[in-house]
């Protein structure tokens, strides 16, 4: 193997060769496979390589620097533990479509140019959905439809943005967007949809908690860091960002905290974290993209870890919903401490990895001196603490014991969350590693005595608030409207109402057009001629002397005529003749 | 009845209230610091003893009560799709 090799192709290749093992070696394989794309990032010298010219398009498949390392490293990295985890995993199709789309979002991070980063874009948005649609249920079917379909039109949206933006510039190198104009736009709502951005965000609460267990922890990870690495590359310093990336951090808290399925609740907290990155790619100083990058680097392992705990849960009880879960941390003690270590560093908790990466976002903004940006980031840091890492392990291990007693899950998840468990302390606790891989240098330190007492003071006042306030967070047996409802339900809705209100419309139009207009024209037509050589007729014969009876034979007559179309030969010949004069006295 | 006792610490009336004090106690120390530490407020605003714990606490309770007041409107049946 040469030392510039895709990554991608590597997973993408391997992933044909999966149903050619069985048993163990194939769960080996796979672990094998993301391992080893790990290490040749590793190799990878910077530069570009693996030009293709196709059809009169130069494709760049492998574009090496310290942004799309940084990606593909953690890309990687949780593939081989997420893997593990999945070490149970009977079904080939699974991982065949986990690698599929972990191989191309590597294409995608790899990709140099616009055309084959929309190539992977999309394989990875076909692969992702046979990760929703494995777990077979009627939900997951129709989620993973809704998935697909919102996947379709933001990735339609990023190719006419994509065409546009060649033709226009004449270059389909992927770099840094100059100027905001329709192409760019078309491109930025292309990425944001992947990214979750409200309004387009509701595919990711309805569709990963549908997916299998394993499914939904892969998901958790590759299509929304993507988007961001995709913003990061092509549209920092974009201010609108500051803005979408702030309601991301809100909307993600909020619909948390109503939500009961405990997977639900870690699917709105990467809306809410992603709104941390994306505002770090909108304040755009090298502070900030470190942030972003550093964020989405630590958020992919505490992000798994959390839905790895969630997921050992489903896995042992065939249960989800905080309604029906609680009182598990006596039979589960390894997974809630596991699960609770990614709780904390998801809550940036000082000695975690969330306390070393989110605080280079928000300090990039206090640089900045962007004094709304600063107090809303802070609001959704207390926020976090709030709906991820109090409520879900409350709600799941403590809180009203309903009497599962599943046990310990079994040992290949317990090894997967315990090597998250310590890459979440260990980049806490020693970041510089993380540092040395982002795209700029960093002169950061997180740790400062000021920084942490703050941290434990917000930390710690949103826990009281937490307790304080539980009465007001019982959970109910409810969902909450999101923006699907205008696709799922209102759709529905136009349906009827175009049922109700276009088919009257046809029927009051039949009623006058086809059964009133038509037919009284055709009683002109037919009748017409009858009436007008009746008017014509009866009163010259009157005047020429016919009696009444005569007359009402004569009546008789011309209806009959015209009915049976007998005319006396005369007549017809001299009607003829008037309408030939007629016609040439009018032209 | 499991023969074996379960393990069942964090259920114990005693353990859950002293698990409050500790919870208000730790918070009170977080604040501690603020009284001798040389603080470098970021904004105008941030600079006061105890600035973040406030802030923290305040963030928190409008976020819920906020939550709550939207839950009013957009919480509707687990199975409201269905239907």
């Amino acid at each position: 193997m040469t030392s510039d090799f895709p990554p991608a192709f590597l997973l993408l290749i391997g992933a044909l060769f999966v149903p050619f093992f069985k048993g163990r070696a194939r769960n080996w394989f796979v672990i094998l496979l993301p391992a080893a794309a790990f290490y040749l990032i590793t190799k990878l010298p910077a530069g570009e390589s693996w030009q293709v010219h196709f059809f009169g398009f130069d494709l760049t498949f492998l574009r090496v620097d310290k942004l799309s390392k940084v990606f593909g490293y953690i890309f990687t990295l949780n593939a081989t533990a997420a893997f593990v985890y999945a070490f149970y995993v009977k079904s080939s199709k699974q991982h065949m479509a986990a690698l599929f789309y972990i191989g191309s979002a590597l294409g995608v991070v790899f990709a140099a140019d616009l055309l084959s980063l929309y190539f992977f874009w999309e394989v990875m948005a076909i692969a992702s959905t046979f990760l929703i649609l494995a777990r077979r249920t009627d939900k997951a079917l129709s989620a993973g439809l809704r998935y697909i379909l919102v996947h379709i039109f933001g990735g339609l949206c990023l190719l006419a943005g994509i065409v546009i933006y060649i033709s226009q510039s004449g270059s389909m190198r992927f770099g840094a967007m100059a100027e905001p104009g329709l192409a760019t736009w078309l491109i930025l709502i292309g990425i944001l949809i992947n990214a979750a951005a409200p309004p387009m965000s509701a595919w990711l609460s309805d569709a990963y908690p549908e997916a299998t267990v394993t499914g939904g922890l892969i998901l958790s990870a590759y299509t929304t860091k993507t988007s961001v690495y995709a913003l990061i590359r092509g549209f920092a310093g974009w201010e609108v960002l500051i803005v979408i990336g702030c309601v991301m951090t809100l909307y993600g808290i909020i619909y948390a905290l109503l939500e009961n399925d405990m997977r639900r609740i870690l699917a709105y907290s990467i809306i809410n974290q992603v709104g941390f990155m994306v505002t770090g790619v909108g304040i755009g100083t090298a502070m900030a993209l470190n942030g972003a990058a550093a964020h989405a680097f630590c958020h992919i392992i505490y992000k798994s870890l959390l839905w790895m705990s969630a997921g050992s849960v489903l896995y042992m009880t065939g249960k989800s919903k905080c309604t029906e879960l609680g009182g598990l941390y006596k039979t589960m003690p390894l997974t809630l401490i596991f699960g609770t270590i990614g709780a904390l560093a998801i809550s940036s908790f000082p000695g975690t990895s969330g306390f070393t990466s989110k605080s280079l976002i928000i300090d990039g903004a206090v640089h900045e001196h962007l004094a709304w940006v600063w107090i809303i980031l802070e609001i959704a840091s207390a926020g976090v603490f709030l709906h991820a890492g109090i409520k879900f392990p409350y709600f799941v291990f403590f809180a009203k014991d309903n009497g599962l007693r599943p046990g310990e899950t079994n040992k290949s998840m317990l090894t997967a969350m315990g090597f998250m468990a310590f890459l979440c302390i260990f980049l806490g606790v020693y970041p510089k590693p993380l540092y040395d891989i982002l795209p700029f240098e960093v002169t950061y330190q997180a740790y400062t005595l000021n920084h942490v007492i703050a941290q434990m003071q917000l930390l710690m006042l949103s826990a009281l608030v937490f307790f304080l306030f539980l009465p007001l967070l019982k959970r109910t047996d409810t969902i909450s409207l999101d923006t699907d409802w205008f696709y799922r339900k209102a759709a529905g809705r136009i349906y009827a109402a175009a049922d109700v209100g276009l088919n009257a419309v046809n029927r009051y139009c039949e009623k006058i057009f086809v059964q009133g207009l038509a037919a009284k024209t055709g009683r002109i037509i037919q009748l017409g001629p009858i009436e007008l050589v009746k008017t014509i007729v009866l009163p010259v014969r009157s005047m020429l002397g016919d009696d009444r009876r005569s007359l009402t034979n004569l009546k008789i007559q011309i209806g009959r005529a015209f009915e049976t179309d007998s005319f006396p030969m005369g007549i017809s010949a001299i009607a003829a003749m008037l309408f030939i004069v007629l016609l040439f006295l009018i032209f | 009845m499991a023969p074996k006792k379960e393990f069942d610490y964090f259920d114990r009336p005693p353990v859950r209230r002293a698990l409050w004090i500790l919870l208000f106690v730790v918070c009170a120390l977080t604040v501690v610091p603020d009284l001798f530490t040389h603080r470098h407020p970021h904004f105008g605003f941030d600079g006061f003893v105890g600035f973040y714990a406030v802030f923290g606490f305040a963030a928190c309770a409008v976020l819920i009560l906020l939550a709550k007041l939207i839950g009013k409107i957009l919480k509707v049946e687990e199975n409201y799709y269905d239907k």
